[in-house]
């Protein structure tokens, strides 16, 4: 049976802790992914590319819908440390209603409104070319432990085959209120804030919703900014 | 590894308060919300860059991580699993016409934090290769038969004492090209919510006794002894008599430390 210690897991008092990340790998697709689930809004299958074969279980969750809030787009590529498009990544967020309250019974302002249909969490998996896409509304700012309202931005989570463990990051959005006082954008360099803000892209008037560009850069020049908290 | 910086949650531009409050907002949003934040990541959790194992050269940051204080965004996170995750699944040999080939086994385990709570109500996903080793999956190209009576994907909830168990069958290990003669040892793959943002985990089981564990790259991006952590064990008690084998696996998550921070 070998060494004792190597024979210990979890169970054992002497090695417990945190169970150590691994690797989605190359075939998340499988269950992690779902046609829609880039869509926090509701009515596209944004989310999934089809790597599955036909006849085979697929998810399907219920849809998604929000009504109110600005509606948004963030379109974007994760790119490697040769600025290579990364197929097999997937993007997690999670973000504020319009109101500003997380749904979630860990976020304690019940004077806040919820809506029905709106979960705040979304996942996409990167296209072939690195490209992914998220629907949304523009989430509410929400307080920093001090009562500071923070800008508005969603929390994300890069994982991927080559992704040893997931990087947090976080989408700002150019222009809007609260951007230069956030208190976390405050602890990144200057020289790099840059990163973590998604730009308007230019589009003609009319009801689409507004439209962001936010890139993930893995590695290497415009590398992205990554959290540890 | 690095540490929480201790001055860093209380530290702030001087200016940011009273800009902030005076957003489009309002003052009810800038309630100050009490937060009780998770632990840092401990010694066992792998590098972004392990060279050996090949994927993660390109896709692993070189600045350094920025260390940043948790906030709502932070400790909160998705619960709504049913409307999100779909249907639970946990059984994985029944979900076509037959029963798929290979050993059929019961997983079982719990999920605690790092104060040995039990984390009740969150959603573990699984997925992995069926006993040839072999996925459902357009870009799987090992040439392994494809078991029609198995996909391989399964979904849980733990329950009021953090309890999981799913059926499936035992995965074959496969070749793969991260050097000459590399071989994954069996492994299934877990997803796990958690009650926060922060507490996300996703990390694979493997089996006790395969020889394939020391050889291999994604495993070996955790040193031991963690690495035996994620090491199921085989559990005769769990396994049930003339039907399955039962393997033990507890999953353990960031747990919060002792003191909340309230402003």
């Amino acid at each position: 049976m070998g060494d004792p210690s190597r024979m210990a897991d979890n169970q054992s008092p002497e090695l417990f802790g945190q169970t150590p990340w691994q690797t989605v790998g190359p075939y998340f697709h499988l269950r992690l992914p779902w046609r829609g689930g880039a869509d926090l809004i509701g009515g596209s299958q944004a989310g999934a590319p089809e790597l599955m074969p036909p006849g085979q279980l697929q998810r399907e969750p219920a849809a998604s819908s929000a009504t109110s809030g600005r509606r948004i787009e963030i379109v974007g590529r994760v790119l490697d440390g040769q600025a290579a498009p990364v197929p097999d990544a997937l993007l997690e967020i999670w973000q504020a209603n319009a109101a500003g309250r997380y749904v979630c019974a860990a976020d304690p302002r019940g004077e806040l409104p919820l809506e029905a249909g709106f979960s705040g969490f979304g996942r996409a998996a990167s296209a072939p070319d690195g490209s992914f896409r998220f629907l949304t509304i523009m989430p509410g700012r929400v307080p920093d432990p001090h009562g500071a309202l923070q800008g508005p931005h969603l929390a994300v989570g890069v994982l991927g085959r080559g992704l040893l463990k997931r990087l947090v990051t976080r989408i700002y959005f150019e222009g809007e209120a609260g951007n230069d006082t956030d208190p976390i954008l405050a602890l990144v360099p200057p020289r790099r804030r840059g990163t973590l803000i998604a730009r308007r892209i230019a589009q003609a008037p009319g009801g689409a919703p507004a439209s962001y560009r936010f890139d993930v850069r893995l590695q290497g020049e415009g590398e992205t900014v990554f959290f540890a908290y | 590894m690095e540490q929480r910086g201790g001055g860093q949650e209380t530290e702030r531009p001087s200016a940011g308060r009273g800009a902030a409050r005076s957003g489009a907002q309002g003052a009810a949003a800038a309630r100050p919300v009490r937060i009780t934040p998770y632990r840092p990541e401990d010694p066992g959790q792998p590098n972004s860059l392990c060279p050996d194992y090949v994927g993660s050269r390109l896709r692993s940051p070189r600045e350094p991580l920025v260390r940043v204080p948790e906030t709502l965004t932070e400790v909160t996170g998705p619960d709504e699993f049913e409307r999100l995750l779909g249907p639970a699944l946990a059984d994985l040999t029944t979900q076509h016409a037959g029963a798929p080939l290979g050993q059929r086994i019961i997983i079982s385990g719990r999920v605690l934090d790092e104060n040995r709570r039990p984390v009740a109500r969150t959603a573990i996903e699984i997925w992995q290769a069926n006993a040839a080793g072999r996925y459902v999956h357009q870009q799987d190209e090992w040439d392994a038969p494809l078991d029609p009576n198995f996909t391989g994907v399964g979904r849980v909830i733990t329950d009021e004492a953090g309890r999981y168990r799913f059926v499936t069958v035992r995965p074959g290990a496969y070749p793969w090209s991260n050097h000459y003669n590399a071989w994954r040892p069996a492994h299934i793959h877990l997803s796990l919510l958690g009650p926060a943002f922060a507490t996300r985990l996703v990390t694979q089981m493997y089996f006790p006794d395969d020889p394939l564990i020391d050889i291999d790259a994604v495993a070996n991006a955790v040193a031991l002894p963690y690495r035996q952590r994620m090491v199921a064990h085989f559990d005769i008690h769990s396994t049930q008599c003339a039907w399955a084998l039962g393997y033990v696996f507890d999953i353990v998550l960031r747990g919060r430390e002792a003191t909340p921070m309230q402003a």
